[in-house]
């Protein structure tokens, strides 16, 4: 069954076509990650995905249609992990995973003791539990990277979308936050779409990789069919190497 | 799980109002309100008041020594007074509250939104046209203020809220502007045209707290709490939006429905109090800004307390109204400034060093 089924999905932002006509699906407990040099759509198929921004075409996410879904609704299938999140300064850690149980609350429902179970369980499966008390703006990038994605968790949806979920983080945490993301998709049949800028990493951990460039995508499989010199080479316009290693492909940039 | 989290009570809930902040804002309440009653161009004397109170409940005769002439005063004159004090400044500072919260903008008062340009022009058409001198129940003034207001707002809400290129924020605050300066440009004109009703526009801008018996109190109070408990009601939804209208959305939140009703809540609420004491300024800025700065930046911490700390606030603003240059008046707006300006830095500046 498929998690995400995206079928000609086109978007036009301030006049100019960003999307034109992606078809793409992601089965369900999958990892796909959409690799692809600056300004090729990456963010803007996740915030398509994530009904956040308008499209053509069809999304459909767990065989509901992105477009027929009140927000509401939408949140309970899926969560999105933006680039940069809007962190706020004087909220504490526990009220901002809270922030994830707000589709599964009333309007003016407060929220009840599963909320409250739910969201220290994500902050305990990040490893952030002694974050609940402090204020999130006066966490590290890593700690509030950590934070964020415990609220995606706490939002208990079958679908997580993650738009660069390591760019603010040292080597150490980028693995540890990927790690992470992997053992829960695999403990709980999560379906993961993110995008990545690692190349390296992005092969490493996911299942799938989808090369998008100026708005379609030019390469779609495993680690081994996307991350190819000829292919790295022409589309990022860089001088690279792609080596052959056991667990995957590691591309190393080449000076000149 | 592990239970080690659920030791401390405060890292597992959400933030809430706690026991000892609301017996605060309730003390605050009953402090001025007590003051209100007690301090005027008549000496009636605390003790007094206290009984005279006292008396009014069921099974209890006390002999206050007060004269029906004093009983009058407590009772038509300075309680309904105290009481629409409550009521306006209870209003005022929750919908500047709520639209700084589904604003996301320190500046945003209860009149952002073109509320006190519309009741400015309302009120002065029907002053210039000679149909209402704004004193006592349904005169025209204070209905056509409140007309005007609303008029006013959803004039801004229809023109700003359309998907365009801006932000639905952005786009109903520039929308606003446009609106006010309008309705601001119309009510000039016409003031100029009339001259010889100018002071009587003025003192209608200027806002105070005018009571005739308990009529305004009954006018407005059903306004009043109504409003109040729908925002009241929205306070956890607004945290949510702190995040921003696009990641609060994809949180789950209807976040044009949220603002929709925060707007209708606020503005019907303004418009009234507005109606009945005029332009009341700065207790939509300061009294939510003082209480975000000492108790934090959860609007369900800083929307219950505004609506104790607001009431609490307008009353000793109009005591001193009242008592500085008695028995003259000084227009209520002026002392909400000249009290809340300086009171404001103080806050200000200690929440700068406690940072």
């Amino acid at each position: 069954m498929k998690a995400i089924d995206c079928r000609n999905v086109s978007v036009i932002l301030g006049g100019y076509e960003v999307l034109k006509g992606i078809d793409l699906e992601v089965e369900v407990g999958g990892w796909t990650t959409i690799v692809g040099p600056n300004g090729a759509g990456k963010s803007t198929l996740i915030r398509a995905t994530g009904g956040i921004i308008e499209f053509s075409g069809n999304i459909r996410i767990i065989d509901k249609n992105v477009q027929d879904l009140r927000h509401r609704e939408l949140a309970k299938f899926v969560a999105v992990v933006s680039q940069k999140p809007i962190i706020p300064m004087g909220m504490r850690v526990m009220d901002y995973v809270l922030l994830g149980r707000v589709s599964h609350l009333g309007f003016f429902e407060p929220e009840g003791e599963n909320d409250i179970e739910t969201a220290l369980l994500a902050l305990e499966l990040l490893d952030a539990s002694h974050l609940s008390d402090r204020f999130v703006g006066t966490l590290s990038g890593g700690e509030k990277q950590r934070v964020v994605v415990a609220r995606a968790l706490a939002q208990s949806s079958p679908v997580i979308l993650l738009d660069e979920p390591t760019t603010a983080l040292d080597m150490g945490h980028q693995q540890e936050t990927l790690e992470l993301i992997n053992q829960l998709r695999i403990e709980r049949n999560l379906t993961v779409l993110s995008t990545m800028h690692d190349l390296t990493l992005a092969g490493r951990y996911s299942e799938h990789l989808a090369m998008l460039v100026e708005g379609k995508i030019v390469a779609e499989g495993s680690a081994e069919e996307v991350l190819t010199e000829a292919l790295v080479s022409s589309h990022y316009g860089a001088r690279v190497k792609v080596i052959d290693d056991k667990d995957g492909p590691i591309v190393v940039p080449l000076p000149n | 799980m592990s239970t080690s989290t659920n030791e401390n009570d405060c890292v597992v809930k959400p933030v809430s109002l706690n026991k000892s902040q609301l017996c605060l804002a309730v003390l605050a309440v009953l402090i001025t309100a007590f003051a209100g009653l007690v301090f005027g161009p008549a000496d009636l004397g605390m003790k007094e008041v206290i009984q005279e109170l006292f008396n009014k409940l069921p099974l209890i005769d006390f002999d206050s020594g007060l004269s029906s002439r004093q009983q009058a005063i407590l009772f038509e004159i300075r309680l309904p007074r105290v009481v629409l004090g409550l009521l306006v400044g209870s209003m005022l500072a929750t919908a500047g509250g709520a639209y700084q919260g589904v604003f996301r903008n320190p500046l945003a008062d209860p009149y952002l939104l073109g509320v006190a340009a519309g009741a400015g022009f309302g009120a002065t058409l029907a002053i210039v046209s000679g149909i209402g001198d704004g004193l006592g129940f349904l005169d025209p003034v204070p209905l056509a203020a409140f007309a005007g207001a609303l008029i006013a707002v959803a004039l801004t809400y229809t023109v700003g809220s359309g998907r365009g290129r801006l932000d639905q924020v952005t786009s109903l605050v520039l929308a606003g502007v446009a609106v006010a300066s309008f309705f601001t440009a119309v009510q000039t004109f016409i003031q100029q045209r009339e001259s010889e009703t100018i002071r009587q526009v003025y003192f209608f801008v200027l806002g105070q707290l005018r009571t005739a018996g308990w009529d305004e109190v009954t006018l407005l109070a059903p306004y009043t709490l109504i409003c109040i408990t729908v925002i009241f009601l929205t306070r956890r939804r607004l945290d949510a939006l702190a995040v921003g209208d696009e990641e609060a959305g994809s949180l789950g939140l209807d976040v044009r429905r949220l603002r929709l009703i925060t707007v209708i809540a606020a503005s019907l609420g303004t418009a009234a109090s507005v109606a009945v004491s005029g332009l009341i300024g700065f207790v939509g800025i300061i009294v939510p800004h003082t209480i975000r700065l000492i108790f934090g930046s959860s609007y369900r911490v800083i929307i219950p307390l505004t609506i104790f700390f607001g009431g609490a606030f307008l009353v000793v603003a109009d005591l001193v109204a009242r008592l500085i240059l008695q028995p003259a008046e000084i227009p209520i707006g002026v002392v909400t400034a000249f009290l809340g300006a300086p009171f404001f830095v103080v806050v200000l500046r200690t929440a700068w060093k406690n940072s």
